[in-house]
Protein backbone atom coordinates (compact mmCIF):
# COMPACT_ATOMS: atom_id res chain seq x y z
CA UNK A 1 0.00 0.00 0.00
CA UNK A 2 1.17 3.49 -0.84
CA UNK A 3 0.67 6.13 1.60
CA UNK A 4 -0.77 9.59 0.17
CA UNK A 5 -1.36 12.97 1.77
CA UNK A 6 -3.89 12.04 4.07
CA UNK A 7 -7.75 12.99 3.92
CA UNK A 8 -7.22 14.95 0.76
CA UNK A 9 -5.67 12.82 -1.04
CA UNK A 10 -7.93 9.27 0.16
CA UNK A 11 -10.95 11.66 -0.77
CA UNK A 12 -9.74 12.41 -4.47
CA UNK A 13 -8.56 9.05 -4.97
CA UNK A 14 -11.76 7.43 -3.87
CA UNK A 15 -13.67 10.55 -6.12
CA UNK A 16 -11.34 9.50 -9.27
CA UNK A 17 -12.13 5.77 -8.94
CA UNK A 18 -16.06 6.03 -8.42
CA UNK A 19 -15.47 8.52 -11.67
CA UNK A 20 -13.52 6.53 -13.43
CA UNK A 21 -14.57 2.83 -12.76
CA UNK A 22 -18.21 2.94 -10.87
CA UNK A 23 -20.43 1.92 -13.97
CA UNK A 24 -17.93 -1.25 -14.32
CA UNK A 25 -17.96 -1.77 -10.76
CA UNK A 26 -21.85 -2.04 -10.33
CA UNK A 27 -22.12 -4.18 -13.71
CA UNK A 28 -19.47 -6.89 -12.29
CA UNK A 29 -21.18 -7.09 -8.87
CA UNK A 30 -25.04 -6.98 -10.43
CA UNK A 31 -24.19 -9.49 -12.93
CA UNK A 32 -22.77 -11.50 -9.93
CA UNK A 33 -25.31 -10.81 -7.73
CA UNK A 34 -27.85 -11.04 -10.27
CA UNK A 35 -29.51 -7.83 -7.99
CA UNK A 36 -28.86 -4.19 -9.31
CA UNK A 37 -29.87 -2.89 -5.87
CA UNK A 38 -27.82 -5.05 -3.94
CA UNK A 39 -24.44 -4.44 -5.57
CA UNK A 40 -25.42 -0.75 -5.80
CA UNK A 41 -25.70 -0.80 -2.10
CA UNK A 42 -22.70 -2.97 -1.23
CA UNK A 43 -20.31 -0.69 -3.71
CA UNK A 44 -22.09 2.25 -1.78
CA UNK A 45 -20.65 0.90 1.77
CA UNK A 46 -17.52 -0.20 0.08
CA UNK A 47 -16.91 3.40 -0.73
CA UNK A 48 -18.12 4.44 2.51
CA UNK A 49 -15.42 2.23 4.32
CA UNK A 50 -12.77 3.15 1.65
CA UNK A 51 -13.57 7.18 2.97
CA UNK A 52 -12.63 5.93 6.33
CA UNK A 53 -9.54 3.20 5.63
CA UNK A 54 -8.13 4.99 2.78
CA UNK A 55 -7.00 8.55 4.74
CA UNK A 56 -6.00 5.76 7.74
CA UNK A 57 -3.89 3.53 6.05
CA UNK A 58 -3.23 5.02 2.65
CA UNK A 59 -4.91 4.65 -0.74
CA UNK A 60 -4.30 1.09 -2.06
CA UNK A 61 -2.41 0.26 -5.14
CA UNK A 62 -5.50 -0.83 -6.72
CA UNK A 63 -8.53 0.77 -5.31
CA UNK A 64 -10.63 -1.03 -7.78
CA UNK A 65 -9.88 -4.68 -6.41
CA UNK A 66 -10.43 -2.93 -2.76
CA UNK A 67 -13.59 -1.72 -3.59
CA UNK A 68 -14.78 -5.39 -4.74
CA UNK A 69 -13.25 -7.29 -1.90
CA UNK A 70 -15.46 -4.86 0.95
CA UNK A 71 -18.18 -4.96 -1.46
CA UNK A 72 -18.11 -8.64 -1.86
CA UNK A 73 -18.10 -9.12 2.52
CA UNK A 74 -20.79 -6.16 2.31
CA UNK A 75 -23.06 -8.19 -0.02
CA UNK A 76 -23.05 -11.13 1.85
CA UNK A 77 -23.78 -9.67 5.62
CA UNK A 78 -26.59 -7.95 3.66
CA UNK A 79 -28.09 -11.02 2.27
CA UNK A 80 -27.17 -12.72 5.48
CA UNK A 81 -29.28 -10.23 7.58
CA UNK A 82 -31.96 -10.68 4.58
CA UNK A 83 -32.48 -14.17 4.70
CA UNK A 84 -33.18 -16.48 8.29
CA UNK A 85 -33.45 -20.51 8.15
CA UNK A 86 -32.30 -23.48 6.64
CA UNK A 87 -32.46 -21.92 2.73
CA UNK A 88 -30.14 -19.18 4.65
CA UNK A 89 -27.15 -21.47 5.05
CA UNK A 90 -27.45 -22.72 1.34
CA UNK A 91 -28.28 -19.01 -0.16
CA UNK A 92 -25.29 -17.86 1.88
CA UNK A 93 -22.48 -20.50 0.31
CA UNK A 94 -24.16 -20.27 -3.01
CA UNK A 95 -23.37 -16.43 -2.89
CA UNK A 96 -20.14 -16.85 -0.99
CA UNK A 97 -19.01 -18.95 -4.19
CA UNK A 98 -20.40 -16.90 -6.93
CA UNK A 99 -18.40 -14.11 -5.57
CA UNK A 100 -15.53 -15.83 -5.06
CA UNK A 101 -15.25 -17.09 -8.45
CA UNK A 102 -13.67 -14.28 -9.84
CA UNK A 103 -11.00 -13.76 -7.57
CA UNK A 104 -9.73 -10.37 -6.55
CA UNK A 105 -6.16 -11.18 -7.71
CA UNK A 106 -7.86 -10.30 -11.10
CA UNK A 107 -5.58 -7.65 -12.71
CA UNK A 108 -8.80 -6.38 -15.07
CA UNK A 109 -11.85 -6.40 -13.92
CA UNK A 110 -14.25 -8.67 -16.33
CA UNK A 111 -16.50 -5.62 -18.26
CA UNK A 112 -20.13 -6.50 -17.65
CA UNK A 113 -21.76 -2.76 -18.46
CA UNK A 114 -23.10 -4.08 -21.78
CA UNK A 115 -24.98 -6.26 -19.57
CA UNK A 116 -25.80 -4.08 -17.48
CA UNK A 117 -27.29 -2.05 -19.71
CA UNK A 118 -29.18 -4.68 -21.59
CA UNK A 119 -30.88 -5.43 -18.30
CA UNK A 120 -31.79 -2.08 -17.44
CA UNK A 121 -33.53 -1.98 -20.93
CA UNK A 122 -35.34 -5.66 -21.00
CA UNK A 123 -38.50 -5.49 -22.50
CA UNK A 124 -39.92 -6.52 -19.08
CA UNK A 125 -38.99 -3.31 -17.51
CA UNK A 126 -41.27 -0.31 -18.11
CA UNK A 127 -40.19 1.83 -20.98
CA UNK A 128 -40.19 4.78 -19.50
CA UNK A 129 -37.87 3.49 -16.60
CA UNK A 130 -35.48 2.27 -18.63
CA UNK A 131 -32.95 5.43 -19.19
CA UNK A 132 -33.39 6.47 -15.47
CA UNK A 133 -32.50 3.03 -14.75
CA UNK A 134 -29.57 3.66 -16.64
CA UNK A 135 -28.79 6.69 -15.21
CA UNK A 136 -28.25 5.95 -11.91
CA UNK A 137 -26.68 2.31 -12.20
CA UNK A 138 -23.72 2.90 -15.01
CA UNK A 139 -23.79 6.68 -13.92
CA UNK A 140 -24.99 7.16 -10.07
CA UNK A 141 -27.13 9.96 -10.68
CA UNK A 142 -29.58 9.89 -7.88
CA UNK A 143 -33.35 10.09 -8.45
CA UNK A 144 -33.81 13.58 -7.41
CA UNK A 145 -31.51 14.49 -10.05
CA UNK A 146 -32.66 12.12 -12.59
CA UNK A 147 -36.82 12.91 -11.99
CA UNK A 148 -35.71 16.26 -12.71
CA UNK A 149 -34.29 16.08 -15.57
CA UNK A 150 -37.51 14.17 -16.86
CA UNK A 151 -39.92 16.30 -15.14
CA UNK A 152 -41.48 13.97 -12.59
CA UNK A 153 -41.30 14.19 -8.71
CA UNK A 154 -37.87 12.74 -7.10
CA UNK A 155 -40.10 10.79 -4.63
CA UNK A 156 -42.13 9.20 -7.68
CA UNK A 157 -39.18 8.52 -9.38
CA UNK A 158 -37.47 6.54 -6.04
CA UNK A 159 -40.31 4.79 -6.39
CA UNK A 160 -40.03 3.48 -10.20
CA UNK A 161 -36.17 2.81 -9.59
CA UNK A 162 -36.98 0.77 -6.81
CA UNK A 163 -39.90 -1.08 -8.55
CA UNK A 164 -37.37 -2.04 -11.15
CA UNK A 165 -34.86 -2.98 -9.20
CA UNK A 166 -36.81 -5.50 -7.60
CA UNK A 167 -38.17 -6.59 -10.74
CA UNK A 168 -34.68 -6.86 -12.29
CA UNK A 169 -34.45 -9.81 -9.18
CA UNK A 170 -37.57 -11.30 -8.62
CA UNK A 171 -38.31 -11.73 -12.18
CA UNK A 172 -34.44 -13.19 -12.85
CA UNK A 173 -33.86 -10.76 -15.60
CA UNK A 174 -30.75 -11.68 -17.15
CA UNK A 175 -27.30 -9.57 -16.83
CA UNK A 176 -26.63 -10.99 -20.66
CA UNK A 177 -25.83 -9.48 -23.96
CA UNK A 178 -28.78 -11.14 -25.89
CA UNK A 179 -28.33 -13.65 -28.52
CA UNK A 180 -28.18 -12.81 -32.47
CA UNK A 181 -31.61 -13.44 -32.80
CA UNK A 182 -32.91 -10.97 -30.62
CA UNK A 183 -30.29 -8.04 -30.59
CA UNK A 184 -31.88 -5.91 -33.36
CA UNK A 185 -34.91 -5.05 -30.55
CA UNK A 186 -33.04 -5.26 -27.56
CA UNK A 187 -30.39 -2.81 -28.89
CA UNK A 188 -33.34 -0.49 -30.23
CA UNK A 189 -34.63 -0.23 -26.35
CA UNK A 190 -31.03 0.14 -25.47
CA UNK A 191 -30.25 3.13 -27.75
CA UNK A 192 -33.89 4.72 -26.78
CA UNK A 193 -33.21 4.74 -23.41
CA UNK A 194 -29.65 6.63 -24.35
CA UNK A 195 -31.38 8.94 -26.81
CA UNK A 196 -34.03 10.17 -23.86
CA UNK A 197 -31.33 11.45 -21.68
CA UNK A 198 -29.81 12.73 -24.33
CA UNK A 199 -32.66 14.21 -24.92
CA UNK A 200 -33.23 15.47 -21.53
CA UNK A 201 -29.81 17.45 -21.38
CA UNK A 202 -30.62 18.92 -24.69
CA UNK A 203 -33.10 21.02 -22.99
CA UNK A 204 -30.67 23.60 -21.34
CA UNK A 205 -29.22 24.73 -24.33
CA UNK A 206 -26.94 27.42 -22.27
CA UNK A 207 -25.68 25.25 -19.47
CA UNK A 208 -26.36 26.78 -16.97
CA UNK A 209 -28.27 23.55 -14.88
CA UNK A 210 -24.89 22.13 -14.20
CA UNK A 211 -26.23 18.57 -13.63
CA UNK A 212 -28.27 18.79 -16.95
CA UNK A 213 -25.66 19.93 -19.13
CA UNK A 214 -23.53 16.55 -17.97
CA UNK A 215 -26.46 14.91 -18.45
CA UNK A 216 -26.15 15.60 -22.51
CA UNK A 217 -21.99 14.49 -21.81
CA UNK A 218 -22.91 11.45 -20.09
CA UNK A 219 -25.37 10.47 -22.53
CA UNK A 220 -22.62 10.89 -25.18
CA UNK A 221 -20.01 9.07 -23.25
CA UNK A 222 -22.72 6.26 -22.83
CA UNK A 223 -22.91 6.05 -26.94
CA UNK A 224 -19.48 5.98 -27.45
CA UNK A 225 -19.10 2.88 -24.84
CA UNK A 226 -22.42 1.09 -26.59
CA UNK A 227 -20.91 1.76 -29.69
CA UNK A 228 -17.59 0.24 -28.89
CA UNK A 229 -18.71 -3.02 -27.19
CA UNK A 230 -20.96 -3.72 -29.93
CA UNK A 231 -19.04 -2.79 -33.11
CA UNK A 232 -20.97 -4.54 -35.38
CA UNK A 233 -24.59 -2.65 -34.91
CA UNK A 234 -24.89 0.93 -36.94
CA UNK A 235 -27.65 2.22 -35.26
CA UNK A 236 -25.51 2.59 -32.10
CA UNK A 237 -22.84 4.11 -34.36
CA UNK A 238 -26.01 6.64 -36.08
CA UNK A 239 -26.75 7.32 -32.21
CA UNK A 240 -23.72 8.69 -31.72
CA UNK A 241 -23.45 10.76 -34.62
CA UNK A 242 -26.96 12.25 -34.16
CA UNK A 243 -26.20 13.29 -30.71
CA UNK A 244 -22.71 14.96 -31.56
CA UNK A 245 -24.35 16.76 -34.32
CA UNK A 246 -26.85 18.39 -31.98
CA UNK A 247 -24.21 18.58 -29.42
CA UNK A 248 -21.88 20.73 -31.75
CA UNK A 249 -24.42 23.19 -32.38
CA UNK A 250 -25.09 24.02 -28.43
CA UNK A 251 -22.90 27.77 -28.52
CA UNK A 252 -25.22 28.73 -31.40
CA UNK A 253 -28.84 28.32 -29.87
CA UNK A 254 -28.78 30.99 -27.48
CA UNK A 255 -27.02 34.00 -28.84
CA UNK A 256 -25.15 36.91 -26.11
CA UNK A 257 -27.98 37.99 -24.43
CA UNK A 258 -29.72 34.33 -24.13
CA UNK A 259 -31.90 34.58 -26.38
CA UNK A 260 -33.13 31.86 -28.39
CA UNK A 261 -31.93 31.42 -32.04
CA UNK A 262 -33.24 28.54 -34.16
CA UNK A 263 -31.78 26.71 -36.19
CA UNK A 264 -32.11 28.56 -39.58
CA UNK A 265 -30.64 31.74 -37.85
CA UNK A 266 -27.40 30.06 -36.12
CA UNK A 267 -24.13 31.33 -37.11
CA UNK A 268 -21.99 28.15 -38.11
CA UNK A 269 -19.13 29.97 -36.97
CA UNK A 270 -20.49 28.87 -33.71
CA UNK A 271 -20.82 24.91 -34.43
CA UNK A 272 -18.33 22.85 -33.24
CA UNK A 273 -16.68 21.47 -36.30
CA UNK A 274 -14.34 18.96 -34.42
CA UNK A 275 -17.69 17.47 -33.55
CA UNK A 276 -19.14 17.69 -36.81
CA UNK A 277 -16.17 15.63 -38.21
CA UNK A 278 -16.31 12.94 -34.98
CA UNK A 279 -20.41 12.78 -36.40
CA UNK A 280 -19.76 12.32 -40.03
CA UNK A 281 -16.85 9.72 -39.72
CA UNK A 282 -19.55 7.89 -37.12
CA UNK A 283 -22.23 8.32 -39.62
CA UNK A 284 -19.61 6.89 -42.34
CA UNK A 285 -18.68 4.19 -40.54
CA UNK A 286 -22.69 3.21 -39.73
CA UNK A 287 -23.31 3.15 -43.93
CA UNK A 288 -20.71 0.82 -44.41
CA UNK A 289 -22.84 -1.96 -42.71
CA UNK A 290 -25.61 -1.27 -45.59
CA UNK A 291 -28.26 -2.18 -42.57
CA UNK A 292 -30.15 1.70 -42.97
CA UNK A 293 -32.18 2.39 -39.67
CA UNK A 294 -34.03 5.11 -37.46
CA UNK A 295 -30.99 6.73 -35.79
CA UNK A 296 -28.98 6.40 -38.79
CA UNK A 297 -31.43 8.30 -40.98
CA UNK A 298 -32.08 11.14 -38.25
CA UNK A 299 -28.10 11.51 -38.13
CA UNK A 300 -28.00 12.38 -42.21
CA UNK A 301 -30.89 14.85 -41.51
CA UNK A 302 -28.64 16.52 -39.04
CA UNK A 303 -25.82 16.62 -41.74
CA UNK A 304 -27.66 17.91 -44.73
CA UNK A 305 -28.68 20.61 -42.18
CA UNK A 306 -25.08 21.22 -41.27
CA UNK A 307 -23.72 21.28 -44.33
CA UNK A 308 -25.30 24.90 -44.66
CA UNK A 309 -21.77 25.74 -43.29
CA UNK A 310 -20.06 24.71 -46.53
CA UNK A 311 -22.66 25.79 -49.27
CA UNK A 312 -24.39 28.67 -47.82
CA UNK A 313 -27.80 26.71 -46.90
CA UNK A 314 -28.92 23.20 -46.10
CA UNK A 315 -30.29 20.45 -48.43
CA UNK A 316 -33.71 20.54 -48.17
CA UNK A 317 -34.17 17.91 -50.95
CA UNK A 318 -32.27 15.64 -49.03
CA UNK A 319 -34.14 16.56 -45.85
CA UNK A 320 -37.66 15.55 -47.06
CA UNK A 321 -36.16 12.25 -48.68
CA UNK A 322 -34.96 11.42 -45.54
CA UNK A 323 -37.70 12.53 -43.53
CA UNK A 324 -40.02 10.30 -46.43
CA UNK A 325 -37.70 7.28 -45.37
CA UNK A 326 -38.29 7.80 -41.46
CA UNK A 327 -41.91 8.51 -41.50
CA UNK A 328 -41.74 4.74 -43.66
CA UNK A 329 -40.04 3.64 -41.09
CA UNK A 330 -41.61 5.08 -37.79
CA UNK A 331 -45.10 6.44 -38.48
CA UNK A 332 -44.45 9.31 -36.07
CA UNK A 333 -46.42 12.51 -36.04
CA UNK A 334 -42.92 14.58 -35.20
CA UNK A 335 -41.39 12.91 -37.93
CA UNK A 336 -44.62 14.09 -39.78
CA UNK A 337 -44.20 17.70 -38.73
CA UNK A 338 -40.26 17.66 -40.10
CA UNK A 339 -41.30 16.77 -43.03
CA UNK A 340 -43.56 18.92 -43.63
CA UNK A 341 -41.49 21.74 -42.54
CA UNK A 342 -39.08 20.38 -45.13
CA UNK A 343 -41.99 20.21 -47.82
CA UNK A 344 -42.17 23.86 -47.19
CA UNK A 345 -38.93 24.70 -48.09
CA UNK A 346 -38.56 22.33 -51.46
CA UNK A 347 -42.49 23.22 -52.40
CA UNK A 348 -43.83 26.59 -50.93
CA UNK A 349 -45.95 26.50 -47.59
CA UNK A 350 -49.14 25.63 -49.05
CA UNK A 351 -47.32 21.89 -50.08
CA UNK A 352 -46.36 22.20 -45.86
CA UNK A 353 -49.87 23.27 -44.61
CA UNK A 354 -50.99 20.15 -46.79
CA UNK A 355 -48.46 17.81 -44.91
CA UNK A 356 -49.43 18.88 -41.66
CA UNK A 357 -53.21 18.75 -42.14
CA UNK A 358 -52.21 14.98 -42.67
CA UNK A 359 -51.44 14.58 -39.27
CA UNK A 360 -53.76 16.84 -37.76
CA UNK A 361 -56.25 14.89 -36.41
CA UNK A 362 -53.50 13.22 -34.22
CA UNK A 363 -54.72 13.77 -30.65
CA UNK A 364 -51.26 14.16 -29.33
CA UNK A 365 -50.47 17.12 -31.06
CA UNK A 366 -53.07 18.98 -29.09
CA UNK A 367 -50.29 19.76 -26.30
CA UNK A 368 -47.54 19.47 -28.85
CA UNK A 369 -45.82 22.48 -28.76
CA UNK A 370 -43.80 22.30 -32.06
CA UNK A 371 -46.70 21.03 -34.05
CA UNK A 372 -48.11 24.56 -33.27
CA UNK A 373 -45.38 26.41 -33.74
CA UNK A 374 -44.86 24.69 -37.41
CA UNK A 375 -48.30 25.55 -38.39
CA UNK A 376 -48.11 29.25 -37.65
CA UNK A 377 -44.84 29.75 -39.51
CA UNK A 378 -46.06 28.19 -42.57
CA UNK A 379 -49.71 29.60 -42.27
CA UNK A 380 -47.67 33.01 -41.85
CA UNK A 381 -45.07 32.47 -45.08
CA UNK A 382 -48.75 31.53 -46.44
CA UNK A 383 -49.99 35.19 -45.61
CA UNK A 384 -52.67 33.74 -43.29
CA UNK A 385 -52.35 36.38 -40.56
CA UNK A 386 -54.89 35.75 -38.34
CA UNK A 387 -54.74 31.59 -38.09
CA UNK A 388 -50.68 31.97 -37.86
CA UNK A 389 -51.25 34.40 -34.65
CA UNK A 390 -53.77 31.99 -33.10
CA UNK A 391 -51.11 29.29 -34.13
CA UNK A 392 -48.68 30.95 -32.59
CA UNK A 393 -50.87 31.77 -29.07
CA UNK A 394 -51.00 27.82 -28.79
CA UNK A 395 -47.71 27.01 -29.21
CA UNK A 396 -46.25 30.13 -26.91
CA UNK A 397 -49.52 28.59 -24.32
CA UNK A 398 -47.22 25.31 -24.44
CA UNK A 399 -43.87 26.04 -24.14
CA UNK A 400 -41.66 25.52 -21.07
CA UNK A 401 -38.70 27.31 -22.13
CA UNK A 402 -39.41 31.44 -21.60
CA UNK A 403 -36.42 32.08 -24.28
CA UNK A 404 -38.54 29.89 -26.76
CA UNK A 405 -41.70 31.21 -25.46
CA UNK A 406 -40.14 35.05 -26.16
CA UNK A 407 -39.00 33.90 -29.46
CA UNK A 408 -42.71 32.72 -30.38
CA UNK A 409 -43.89 36.08 -28.72
CA UNK A 410 -42.04 37.86 -30.83
CA UNK A 411 -43.07 36.17 -33.92
CA UNK A 412 -46.14 36.52 -32.97
CA UNK A 413 -45.94 40.38 -32.46
CA UNK A 414 -44.30 41.12 -35.22
CA UNK A 415 -47.37 39.31 -36.96
CA UNK A 416 -49.80 41.44 -35.83
CA UNK A 417 -47.73 44.05 -36.14
CA UNK A 418 -48.37 43.82 -40.18
CA UNK A 419 -44.69 43.22 -41.14
CA UNK A 420 -44.28 39.85 -42.49
CA UNK A 421 -42.56 36.77 -40.40
CA UNK A 422 -38.91 35.79 -41.89
CA UNK A 423 -37.20 32.57 -41.92
CA UNK A 424 -37.84 29.72 -40.38
CA UNK A 425 -37.82 28.19 -37.05
CA UNK B 1 -56.90 13.89 -11.09
CA UNK B 2 -57.06 17.36 -9.92
CA UNK B 3 -54.99 19.52 -9.13
CA UNK B 4 -54.02 23.29 -7.82
CA UNK B 5 -50.83 25.51 -8.71
CA UNK B 6 -49.91 27.63 -6.40
CA UNK B 7 -47.87 30.42 -8.17
CA UNK B 8 -45.47 32.06 -5.84
CA UNK B 9 -43.17 35.03 -6.73
CA UNK B 10 -41.08 37.96 -5.17
CA UNK B 11 -43.49 40.83 -5.74
CA UNK B 12 -41.09 43.55 -5.09
CA UNK B 13 -39.22 41.81 -8.48
CA UNK B 14 -42.90 42.31 -10.52
CA UNK B 15 -43.10 46.12 -9.67
CA UNK B 16 -39.58 46.63 -10.73
CA UNK B 17 -40.41 45.71 -14.20
CA UNK B 18 -40.28 47.52 -17.28
CA UNK B 19 -44.01 48.04 -19.24
CA UNK B 20 -43.00 45.77 -22.34
CA UNK B 21 -41.70 43.15 -19.99
CA UNK B 22 -45.04 43.07 -17.69
CA UNK B 23 -47.49 43.14 -20.86
CA UNK B 24 -45.23 40.05 -22.12
CA UNK B 25 -45.46 38.14 -19.33
CA UNK B 26 -49.24 38.98 -18.97
CA UNK B 27 -49.32 37.74 -22.67
CA UNK B 28 -47.48 34.58 -22.04
CA UNK B 29 -50.24 34.06 -19.21
CA UNK B 30 -53.43 34.74 -21.56
CA UNK B 31 -51.34 32.00 -24.24
CA UNK B 32 -50.56 29.44 -21.41
CA UNK B 33 -54.85 30.11 -19.68
CA UNK B 34 -56.01 29.60 -23.37
CA UNK B 35 -53.73 26.16 -23.88
CA UNK B 36 -54.65 24.93 -20.82
CA UNK B 37 -58.62 25.35 -21.73
CA UNK B 38 -58.22 23.99 -25.46
CA UNK B 39 -56.40 20.79 -23.79
CA UNK B 40 -59.60 20.80 -21.30
CA UNK B 41 -57.21 21.04 -18.41
CA UNK B 42 -58.24 24.06 -16.88
CA UNK B 43 -60.83 23.89 -14.18
CA UNK B 44 -60.15 27.36 -12.45
CA UNK B 45 -57.65 30.07 -11.66
CA UNK B 46 -57.51 33.60 -10.40
CA UNK B 47 -54.87 36.20 -10.46
CA UNK B 48 -54.90 37.86 -6.77
CA UNK B 49 -54.04 40.64 -5.63
CA UNK B 50 -51.02 42.13 -4.24
CA UNK B 51 -49.82 40.68 -0.63
CA UNK B 52 -50.20 43.77 1.73
CA UNK B 53 -54.23 43.70 0.58
CA UNK B 54 -54.02 40.41 2.66
CA UNK B 55 -56.14 40.45 6.18
CA UNK B 56 -55.60 37.67 8.54
CA UNK B 57 -58.08 36.33 10.13
CA UNK B 58 -58.05 33.62 13.37
CA UNK B 59 -60.35 32.53 16.42
CA UNK B 60 -59.18 31.58 19.26
CA UNK B 61 -60.92 30.76 22.56
CA UNK B 62 -63.99 31.91 21.40
CA UNK B 63 -63.07 35.32 19.87
CA UNK B 64 -62.09 36.76 16.48
CA UNK B 65 -58.94 38.17 15.98
CA UNK B 66 -58.19 40.28 12.46
CA UNK B 67 -54.87 41.07 11.81
CA UNK B 68 -53.17 43.24 9.09
CA UNK B 69 -51.17 41.41 6.32
CA UNK B 70 -50.46 38.36 5.11
CA UNK B 71 -50.32 34.86 7.48
CA UNK B 72 -46.49 35.01 7.03
CA UNK B 73 -43.94 37.27 5.68
CA UNK B 74 -41.81 35.27 2.94
CA UNK B 75 -39.21 35.95 0.07
CA UNK B 76 -41.80 34.76 -2.06
CA UNK B 77 -45.42 35.66 -1.90
CA UNK B 78 -48.67 33.56 -3.19
CA UNK B 79 -49.95 35.41 -6.45
CA UNK B 80 -52.02 33.10 -8.16
CA UNK B 81 -53.10 29.50 -8.29
CA UNK B 82 -54.70 27.24 -11.13
CA UNK B 83 -57.25 24.58 -10.55
CA UNK B 84 -56.23 21.50 -13.33
CA UNK B 85 -57.87 18.32 -14.49
CA UNK B 86 -55.30 16.27 -15.86
CA UNK B 87 -54.81 11.96 -15.97
CA UNK B 88 -51.52 12.00 -13.58
CA UNK B 89 -49.08 13.99 -11.57
CA UNK B 90 -46.63 13.85 -14.74
CA UNK B 91 -49.62 15.63 -16.17
CA UNK B 92 -49.37 17.98 -14.10
CA UNK B 93 -46.40 18.52 -13.44
CA UNK B 94 -45.38 19.03 -17.42
CA UNK B 95 -48.37 21.99 -17.31
CA UNK B 96 -46.67 23.62 -14.19
CA UNK B 97 -42.93 23.88 -16.30
CA UNK B 98 -45.32 25.84 -18.78
CA UNK B 99 -46.57 27.83 -16.20
CA UNK B 100 -44.81 32.09 -16.92
CA UNK B 101 -44.37 31.72 -13.34
CA UNK B 102 -42.20 28.83 -13.14
CA UNK B 103 -39.16 30.99 -15.07
CA UNK B 104 -38.81 33.61 -12.40
CA UNK B 105 -40.93 32.60 -9.48
CA UNK B 106 -42.08 28.79 -7.63
CA UNK B 107 -44.75 26.73 -8.58
CA UNK B 108 -46.35 24.31 -6.11
CA UNK B 109 -48.27 21.58 -7.20
CA UNK B 110 -50.84 19.76 -4.93
CA UNK B 111 -53.08 17.36 -5.25
CA UNK B 112 -56.82 17.97 -4.64
CA UNK B 113 -58.26 15.95 -1.36
CA UNK B 114 -60.58 13.15 -2.41
CA UNK B 115 -62.74 11.05 -0.13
Amino acid sequence: MTAQGGDQGARGAAEATARRSYGKLVAFLAHRLRDVAAAEDALAEAFAAALVDWPARGVPDNPEAWLLTVARRKAIDAARRRRSGADAARHLRLLAEELASSAGREAEIPDHRLALIFACAHPAIDPGVRAPLILQTMLGFDAATIGSAFLIAPATMGQRLVRAKAKIREAGIPFRVPERADMADRVEAVLEAIYAAYAEGWSDPAGTEARLRNLAGEAIWLGHLVASLLPEEPEALGLLALMLFAEARRAARRNAVGEYVPLADQDPGLWDGRLIEEAEAALYRASRFGRVGRYQLEAAVQSAHVVRRRIGSADWVAIERLYDGLLALTDSPVVAINRAIAAAETRGPAAGLRALDAVARDARLAEYQPYWAARAELLARSGNVDAAAEAYQRAIGLEADPAVRHFLQQRRNALCRGKPAGGRD
Amino acid sequence: MKYMLLIYSNESQWQGLAKSEADQRMAAYMAYTEAMTKAGALVGGDRLQRADTTTTVRVANGKTNVLNGPYAETREQLGGYYLIDVPDLDAALSWAARCPGASYGTIEVRPIWTI
